[in-house]
């Protein structure tokens, strides 16, 4: 395996043609899609002189490679280009919203962590009872139910019945830390409830692996009370590789909040990502998946260095 | 990236039916195989066992509440939202085994090659698949299918294409563990040629994790289709898919909440009980289990 | 659970007591686009603009001019030259004065800056005079009568030129004007601030110092805001969900009918796609309208809230043209014409944009057409995909929704003059054009009704669309809020809106 800094400077070696590969497929999704994004600025009266116009100033005459080749330029010095639609650097842009994103991504992650992790154990300590049955099903509905209709239906219930938690929008923490739980409350929950039932899965399953492991049934042919067992012995080492797969979850929740955002008017990444693709504002679709691409890279990472670290096997 | 999902490798297949048997011990996986195959068969039967033709409109019976004539109630064009449900049953699981065989069919011989070959062509395929796997998935789709034109077979292929990444990193694990056992260097100490030990001896070891990523990623792609529709780009009017119904009636839960009922309920059961059985399946495939 | 609902309890009480500011929050159907009225193209943008940026002239509930910045309005005698008497002591945000200079330059911008969405709607005007500080002059090559409505919406906005000068094509992200309200912050897709401006010429109609403009796309969710007192005015409240406002006694329904239309458009000449039957045979396209029933896609689809129409102005405008009236569904001669043209089984495919109460409506028909043995088949097309596919001529039939312009030359000369703009089906008969242009070559009103009401017998001919409905604006209003006026451009002026 190798010195950790060598492992680490080899991964981060690997990740930049991933990031090349990235950029080719939104370059290639920007040939394939079809419609004009010079002829969607032109607006209802649709000015010839001002589709022109539209088509110099942003280059979109060019052919791909060339644009491609301008955009790589532009992004090593740093610079993410404009937004056509709403005339803000794509930098600026990514910057207000990477926040947003990154809170629901980790409120999310407290929900899946809170509900499934429990739910994991408790069904894998009680196995084949009701007890595993009923925290599967609780666990699995999250994953069953699409997200834009949970949380509509959240919204009906806790804001039109009971008048409790906001319907939409957002809120900043430092203006108001707790209109900012409030405004995130309903989309972490309904976010985290997915992230839930995969986190319940592997716990469960790897709780299970690991109660079967020789030093459990030593453990156990000692002795000890069966909580002990559980607390001490087991799920020490059945969370690790769940705590590996979270951060790749947390990942997803980066890029994958998109409809979410949508029924919540929350102005993160997805919202900004899918108002870029129906706008073919290419610039803001290019620096938001880059942006994203590279979190997910780096959080696997992070999730293999935690492998890496608290797996002795892996450690030769 | 470390696919941690993937399960153990199997060993050499002693006994093809042990794994069934014990299968057939898991109550939650077979109560899942059994919902399942109840939605397949109501789906291939919609034809016979719908009441009314799901696209017939009666502009006089608009958003009617469950009653005798129409059990599930009336959508809001007057349609008998039973037979939608039926019938809707067939794009939404056709979404379902078509994308994650499209997934399956490109994702697996891309894996087993990836894993086979090593060297340039593993690197490539595998700096390929993390690009689509960084790539936010609901982006990828919804740029294919607005690039193919909203229908519910382009919706199928963008989510299969999305799907397929995980297949290959997850086949290619495998192949890798699966080469260094014993009885596949045996073979090839025989001679076997390459294709041959991959077919014979590979192939089967490595089709257990699949068959459990298969059936989630299926949940997921019922699931795919349902946000696609959200987004206008799934199965197009008048044909109803649950996705689609779901995602009109979003718009009526005040007035017509059982237009939601129906199309939600039959969501959450099938993805439920293709996670029971995928569930299930894991435990059954486990070598390690009793 | 219980800790977080004591935490947004607390955070409501908080809000709610929270200094003696007078904030109206609006919840908006879009996010809006740049912000500076030279480029700004979106319809939901006008909402914003309405008050940050006063125009020379406005329209009241009637469609009736009525003066803004402008406080007269005078034609010479050969209609080419139109003269403005400004509002005096009127300041812009900043501090300048909005006088003639101001106005000129504003016009100029629109005319001249490079990408301006404005200046094919006043490109008539060949030259701007300062007469004195207060007056202005505008020179046309030939009269244009429809000149003096665009004066009503963003055309007629006028810009601080020195902070217009200064930000450049940057304008947009702070626009400096005269209205009623400056700005203050735009976060991009969450919200937009305005606060009351102390200098407003019209500043004892203004009781609230802040506006906040909030984007929330899902019509449901945007209710439910209301419904939950998040926000205090919310517009296009879906029609179907007018019962639940009008059942909740915290909440009010306003509405007024709007200026555009929903309609069909087909394709006549535009490439190969034109080539069919109902491309080339007006007869085709008059049986679909004969099997077309506009009262039960009303009452179907809107509850029976829209009206029905078959003019590019409603019924309620007073363009209207009462000699050609809604005609009435009628299958048999719809059939009977499809006969008559060698069509019975007729075939096509309609695009339709993305949205199920499009989806609604185009099934409804779909229905209907099925009935007189014509199969329309459906096609939802995103919208930057559908707008080019229509300049391609990619299409036999699409939906589209027109936003509709106070003048009726707005709504009629772009889609059916020969080579107009958006005449993406390739209409051109000289006859139709002879009409529209003399509509728009006089200020006479009886002259245009006249030339509209030829107009008008031409499209029912001709049908190259088929104008089905009108929409309504439906504005959800928090009980407590009094003075909102509707005019039927859709947009909400803050003037004369208070809490009661």
């Amino acid at each position: 395996m190798g010195s950790l800094p060598a492992y680490i400077a080899r991964r981060l070696l690997v990740a930049l043609p991933t990031l090349l590969v990235v950029s080719f497929i939104v370059f290639g999704l920007q040939l394939l899609l079809p419609g004009d994004p010079a002829l969607l600025l032109a607006g209802e009266d649709r000015d010839p002189e001002v589709i022109a116009y539209m088509r110099r100033l942003y280059r979109l005459d060019e052919p791909i490679w060339v644009q491609y080749g301008d955009w790589v330029l532009r992004v090593v010095q740093g610079d993410l280009g404009e937004s056509i639609r709403l005339k803000e650097s794509v930098g600026s842009l990514i910057g207000a919203k990477l926040w947003v994103t990154a809170e629901l991504a980790v409120l999310s992650m407290l929900w899946a962590v809170a509900i499934g992790i429990p739910a994991g154990i408790l069904s894998a300590v009680k196995r084949d009872t009701i007890w595993d049955w009923s925290a599967s099903a609780v666990g699995l509905a999250g994953l069953s139910i699409p997200n834009f209709w949970l949380g509509i239906m959240l919204i009906l219930f806790f804001s039109v019945e009971l008048g409790w938690l906001p319907a939409s929008g957002y809120v900043s923490p430092w203006e108001d830390p707790l209109g900012n739980l409030a405004a995130l409350a309903m989309p972490s929950f309904v976010l985290g409830s997915g992230v839930a039932a995969v986190l319940m899965r592997h716990t469960r399953s790897a709780m299970l692996t690991v109660l079967n492991a020789d030093y459990i049934r030593t453990a156990r042919a000692k002795g000890l009370a069966e909580k002990r067992v559980v607390r001490r012995h087991a799920l020490r080492n059945a969370l690790v590789p769940v705590v590996t797969l979270g951060a790749i979850q947390l990942g997803e929740l980066l890029g994958g909040a998109v409809l979410t955002e949508q029924v919540f008017s929350i102005p993160g990444f997805g919202k900004l990502i899918v108002d870029a693709v129906f706008n073919r504002d290419y610039a803001v679709v290019q620096g938001v998946v880059l942006v994203t691409a590279l979190a997910f890279i780096l959080l696997n990472l992070v999730a293999d260095l935690i492998y890496f670290l608290v797996n002795p096997r892996m450690r030769g | 990236m470390t696919a941690v999902a993937a399960a153990p490798a199997g060993e050499a297949p002693r006994d093809r039916f042990r794994a069934w048997r014990r299968l057939r011990r898991r109550k939650a996986a077979m109560v899942g195989l059994a919902v399942f195959a109840a939605f397949i068969l109501l789906a291939l039967a919609a034809p016979w066992v719908a009441p009314y033709d799901p696209l017939k409109t009666n502009f006089l019976l608009v958003r009617k509440p469950p009653s005798g004539l129409h059990w599930f109630g009336t959508d809001e064009i007057g349609r008998d939202v039973l037979s939608r449900v039926l019938w809707g049953a067939r794009a939404s699981l056709l979404a379902g085994v078509v994308s994650v065989t499209i997934a399956v069919a490109i994702g697996v011989p891309l894996g087993l090659l990836s894993g086979y070959a090593r060297g340039w062509v593993d690197g490539l395929l595998m700096r390929v698949t993390d690009g689509l796997l960084a790539c936010p998935g609901l982006i990828l789709a919804i740029a294919m299918a607005a690039f193919l034109g909203p229908s519910l077979t382009n919706a199928m292929i963008a989510i299969g294409i999305t799907a397929m990444p995980v297949f290959i990193r997850l086949t290619r694990g495998q192949v890798l563990a699966v080469t260094v056992e014993d009885y596949v260097e045996a073979a090839r100490a025989l001679g076997n040629p390459p294709m041959r030990i991959a077919l014979r001896h590979v192939l089967p070891n490595i089709l257990p994790p699949i068959l459990v990523q298969a059936t989630l990623a299926m949940a997921a792609a019922i699931l795919a289709e349902a946000a696609l529709s959200f987004l206008g780009l799934g199965q197009q009017p008048p044909a109803p898919s649950w996705g689609s119904m779901l995602n009109v009636a979003r718009n009526f839960i005040g007035q017509a909440p059982w237009m939601s009922w129906w199309p939600g309920l039959a969501i959450v059961a099938v993805v439920l009980s293709l996670n029971l059985l995928g569930d299930g399946l894991r435990d059954a495939f486990d070598p390690k289990e009793d | 659970m219980k800790r977080l609902i004591a935490l947004a309890f607390a955070a409501t009480l908080a809000a709610g007591t929270a200094g003696a500011q007078t904030t109206l929050r609006i919840g908006l159907a879009e996010d809006p686009d740049v912000m500076d009225p030279t480029t700004a193209r979106t319809f939901v943008g006008r909402i914003v603009f309405a008050s940050v940026c006063d125009k020379l002239l406005d329209i009241d509930r009637d469609q009736k001019l009525v003066p803004q910045l402008a406080t007269e309005w005078s034609w010479s005698d050969d209609q080419k030259s139109l003269t403005l008497k400004l509002r005096p002591n009127v300041k812009f945000h900043d501090g300048e004065p909005m006088d003639a200079a101001a106005v000129k330059y504003s016009l100029e911008r629109h005319l001249n800056f490079p990408g301006s969405r404005r200046k094919g709607e006043i490109s008539q005007i060949k030259a701007i005079t300062v007469v004195d500080p207060l007056t202005v002059r505008l020179d046309l090559a030939v009269p244009f009568a429809p000149l003096i409505a665009q004066l009503t919406d963003r055309a007629g906005m006028i810009v601080s030129p020195k902070a217009a000068a200064a930000m450049g094509d940057k304008f947009g992200s702070a626009p400096v004007c005269a209205g009623p309200f400056k700005w203050v912050e735009r976060v991009q897709q969450d919200r937009i601030v305005v606060e009351r401006f102390a200098d407003y010429w019209d500043g004892g109609n203004i009781h609230f110092d802040r506006i906040v403009y909030q984007p929330v796309v899902d019509a449901t969710v945007r209710l439910a805001s209301l419904q939950s007192g998040q926000l205090d005015l919310v517009e296009r409240v879906a029609a179907t969900d007018v019962d639940t406002v009008k059942r909740n006694s915290r909440l009010r329904l306003v509405q007024a009918t709007e200026l555009g239309y929903l309609g069909i458009s087909f394709n006549i000449a535009n490439g190969d796609k034109a080539k069919t039957p109902l491309g080339q045979d007006a007869r085709v396209r008059r049986a679909i309208e004969l099997a077309i029933d506009r009262d039960a896609i009303n009452q179907v689809v809107f509850n029976g809230l829209f009206t029905p129409g078959n003019q590019w102005v409603s019924p309620q405008s007073p363009w209207y043209v009462k000699s050609v009236p809604v005609p009435r569904r009628d299958v048999t001669r719809a059939k009977a014409l499809l006969k008559e043209a060698g069509v019975p089984n007729l075939s096509f495919t309609l695009n339709l944009p993305s949205g199920s109460e499009n989806a609604q409506v185009a099934q409804v028909i779909q229905a209907m057409l099925q009935e007189a043995g014509i199969d329309m088949k459906l096609r939802t097309v995103e919208f930057a995909t559908s707008l080019q596919m229509a300049s391609k001529g990619d299409f036999e039939a699409y939906l589209i929704p027109w936003s509709g312009r106070v003048d009726p030359d707005g709504n009629i000369w772009t889609f059916s003059a020969c080579e107009a703009a958006q005449n993406d089906a390739r209409y051109c008969n000289p006859e139709m054009d002879k009409w529209l242009k003399e509509a728009r070559s006089t200020n006479d009103r009886e002259r245009r009704m006249a030339a509209y009401e030829q107009a008008a017998k031409v499209q029912a001919a001709d049908l190259p669309r088929i104008y089905l409905y009108h929409r309504t604006w439906l504005y959800g209003l928090s009980g407590k809020l009094q003075g909102f006026q509707s005019p039927p451009d859709g947009l909400i002026r803050v003037q004369g809106l208070k809490l009661g």
